[in-house]
């Protein structure tokens, strides 16, 4: 064994030596009682970084369904208690309990998720017509689908029905940060529409209206038009009757994370 | 073998020991970078100027030390004859050749694993006197290490890490002491500027930036909230030898957002402060945000200058807050003689003649939010200006954004954040930054090169008539110094979160920085 693979060895047995004997895999504690007292420690531990209602600042944005390093319970429970080492994360267990790192954690589940409502209209006939209509052209559910616009599949655990009835007839009205339009022209005249991946001083990164990734060194292009109140979805409210925008929405809500 | 032996004294004497001397008179070599800012009066300023306008476009990469870490990567690199000391997350130490940029020896030290940091566990450089290296741990002890060989002289604990307390500044070595910053503003702690004796460890003084009940300024603190005061004072200060004067910044006072429970000025947080060097002893002080409620620590680097400020030939501090106001005080008496916004701010309406703020209505945070400019991470930071004797300019690299702040519940645990609210960004409201050359006696703008996003590194000035800064999207750049022309650039592959330096290696001139988790040197290519 290497100095390196035995300085490791311990490491990981340190790590695995201040873990408690056995964390649920489900937070035992989400009543409303134990979201609310979650709610008074998020504020007073986690809400410098994370912002009172967990849409980040100098920390991630929480309010959302999916968590990258957390997606189950035992992993929130692990990532609150023990911190995220190589990041400004600090460990919670030297100011929480496990009681209240599992208080904090329902509150955290809490965050960006909207209780399924009971929606008039028909989700199995809104599938269809999500099909018919091309939407998987553009948004992904599951495995199947294109990459211009958000992916879909848990939608109906983030966004409300009345949310997702107004995106649907006017869909700039509110948009995703990672999807800011770009309209770019390049000194020999190219005129590129993209979803914008990635900028700096001197360059920026786009997905084209038909999947190229291009990149541009920002003193060959003549302008970069951001576009924050457009978007390449085209407005369905003369397309769809008032049943089929049930359906459709039905279906939306229907997509749920779990 | 008379060229052999001259050599050989030349190699000897090349690897002097690093007397207060040299220290005092660090602008004399600018082959070393012998303490945190380059010189005591921190212009952070190189008189190197192989590297200049016309030829930084042939600058390259010459060699790149990877750490051993992911944190964020703060450290300001010291250069002695040869050798390189920088730090690396937690609290370690690494000696570099400059050629090679092979490690010498390494201080590699386990730090307890509840350490409290609220922003990482960083480490911003160390100091250097004599034939010691010296550095601030984040569980809050001061080590003097061997110079040559990395092994420890001694180890003073200089406050208890569980309830908040931690260095992440780099030491100011001055006459026979070592003075100290603590960490921990976010922690509820009471803060202090220690100094240490360089040769036995022994505390020569401590000056508590919040006082005790009775004593001059307690009454600016309502019921006991002093004894939570904060006032921490993480970034190094300045040193006027000839004044025998220290100067510097103290952090927000706690809880950090709601000002509720500490009614008054709150002395002296957010403050500059002068002290006696030899005593530790109060000369004087200038508090920029009385009762801060934004964070907004007045933890910047005092810019030591003398000017002709209205005619009148004045020994100046210029200081460039995090409040977004940039300053001119005088340092022989604390004099605020006058003030300019460099960045967007609202919390303020005006200051007044004696420099003190007129508070925004509205401006103060509450339960629901209220947006203010700057953000909390302020119009600056914490990383390096520059002052250039040769352009007689101020650089600053300006943060231009603003946040939600929130008032919350403000309880102390010891051990446990004493913040007493939060903060959000303003929703499509990412931000952005420039580099900003001042008139130093106005604030008045010179110049601007915009940066896409508010910054986190420093700069430096040079005699070949260059400013170098780095930005959150990897790219170490240099700018004409006179003009904020883009000359040349290089991305680095990591955000710059530090401050450059020059020196150089066998009579040529080098650029270091560290970005990423990694220091890179540059060189011309040849």
């Amino acid at each position: 064994l290497s100095l390196c693979g035995l300085l490791a060895a311990h490491m990981l047995l340190m790590w695995q030596a201040e873990l408690p004997t056995e964390v649920p895999k489900q937070n035992p504690y989400t009543s409303a009682a134990e979201v609310q007292h979650g709610k008074r420690l998020f504020a007073a531990n986690c809400a410098v970084c994370h912002a009172p209602d967990g849409t980040g600042g100098r920390g991630a944005n929480l309010a959302r369904p999916r968590l990258q390093r957390a997606p189950d319970d035992h992993a929130l429970f692990l990532v609150i208690r023990q911190g995220v080492p190589g990041t400004e994360m600090p460990p919670g267990w030297w100011v929480l309990n496990e009681h209240e790192i599992w208080q904090v954690a329902a509150y955290v589940r809490s965050l960006g998720r909207v209780a399924q409502e009971s929606v008039a209209g028909n989700a199995r006939a809104g599938g269809d017509l999500f099909r018919t209509l091309g939407c998987p052209g553009c948004h992904q559910t599951g495995a199947v689908g294109g990459r211009m616009g958000p992916p879909l599949t848990d939608i109906g655990s983030r966004r409300g029905a009345a949310y997702l009835r107004a995106k649907v007839l006017e869909p700039a009205s509110s948009l995703p940060e990672e999807f800011l339009q770009v309209q770019i022209v390049t000194r020999d005249g190219w005129r590129i529409t993209g979803i914008r991946l990635n900028e700096d001083n001197y360059s920026i990164q786009v997905r084209d209206l038909s999947d190229q990734l291009l990149s541009f060194w920002k003193d060959e292009l003549t302008s970069i038009e951001r576009q924050p109140g457009r978007s390449p979805m085209p407005s369905y409210r003369e397309r769809l009757s008032d049943r089929e925008l049930d359906d459709l929405v039905a279906y939306l809500v229907s997509l749920q994370s779990d | 073998m008379k060229t052999l032996l001259g050599l050989m004294i030349a190699g000897i004497l090349a690897q002097a020991q690093v007397t207060y001397e040299r220290i005092r008179h660090a602008e004399r070599e600018p082959g070393n970078w012998l303490t945190y800012s380059g010189t005591y009066s921190s212009h952070r300023y190189s008189r190197l100027d192989q590297i200049n306008v016309q030829n930084v476009s042939k600058l390259r990469p010459l060699w790149v030390y990877q750490f051993n870490a992911l944190d964020k990567a703060e450290s300001t690199p010291l250069v002695v004859d040869g050798v390189m000391y920088v730090t690396e997350s937690p609290s370690n130490v690494t000696a570099l050749d400059t050629r090679t940029g092979r490690a010498m020896w390494s201080f590699r030290r386990e730090v307890p694993k509840d350490v409290r940091v609220c922003c990482g566990q960083v480490n911003r450089g160390v100091a250097i006197l004599d034939d010691q290296v010296f550095v601030g741990t984040v569980d809050a002890h001061v080590i003097a290490l061997d110079a040559k060989t990395g092994s420890v002289r001694w180890d003073v604990t200089v406050a208890d890490y569980k309830t908040g307390h931690a260095i992440t500044a780099a030491p100011l070595a001055l006459k026979d002491k070592i003075v100290v910053g603590m960490a921990g503003g976010e922690f509820g702690v009471r803060g202090f500027l220690d100094a240490y004796d360089a040769k036995t460890g022994k505390r020569a003084w401590r000056f508590w930036t919040v006082p005790v009940k009775g004593e001059p300024g307690s009454e600016t603190w309502s019921g006991e909230s002093w004894k939570n005061g904060s006032a921490a004072t993480w970034v190094t200060g300045s040193y006027d030898p000839d004044l025998n004067v220290i100067y510097w910044g103290t952090g927000n006072p706690g809880p950090d957002w709601n000002g509720d429970v500490r009614s008054g000025d709150n002395l002296y947080s957010d403050c500059l402060i002068a002290l006696d060097a030899d005593t530790g002893k109060l000369k004087w002080y200038f508090q920029f945000t009385p009762h801060d409620v934004w964070d907004i620590d007045a933890t910047e680097i005092p810019v030591l200058v003398d000017g002709i400020f209205r005619e009148q030939p004045r020994k100046l501090v210029l200081f460039a807050n995090r409040n977004a106001f940039y300053y001119v005080l005088d340092r022989q008496t604390g004099q605020f003689l006058h003030a300019k916004p460099y960045a967007k701010q609202t919390w303020a309406t005006q200051l007044d003649d004696r420099g003190r703020p007129i508070p925004a209505p509205g401006a103060q945070p509450t339960e629901t939010g209220v947006t203010v400019y700057p953000h909390s991470a302020g119009g600056t930071n914490w990383y390096s200006p520059s002052y250039s004797p040769k352009t007689n300019l101020f650089y600053v690299a300006a943060r231009e954004s603003g946040a939600v702040v929130y008032k919350g519940e403000a309880e102390y645990r010891p051990g446990a954040e004493y913040d007493g609210g939060g903060l959000r960004n303003i929703p499509g409201e990412p931000g952005t930054g420039a580099i900003r050359a001042l008139e130093p006696m106005s604030g008045e703008l010179r110049w601007e090169y915009p940066l896409f996003s508010p910054p986190w590194a420093g700069m430096l000035s040079t005699a070949g008539g260059l400013v170098f800064g780095g930005c959150d999207e990897g790219y170490l750049f240099a700018l004409d110094a006179a003009t904020g022309k883009p000359l040349w650039r290089f991305q680095t592959g990591g955000k710059i979160i530090s401050s450059p330096i020059s020196y150089s290696t066998d009579g040529r001139q080098r650029v270091a920085i560290a970005a990423g988790h990694a220091i890179y040197v540059f060189g011309l290519e040849e």
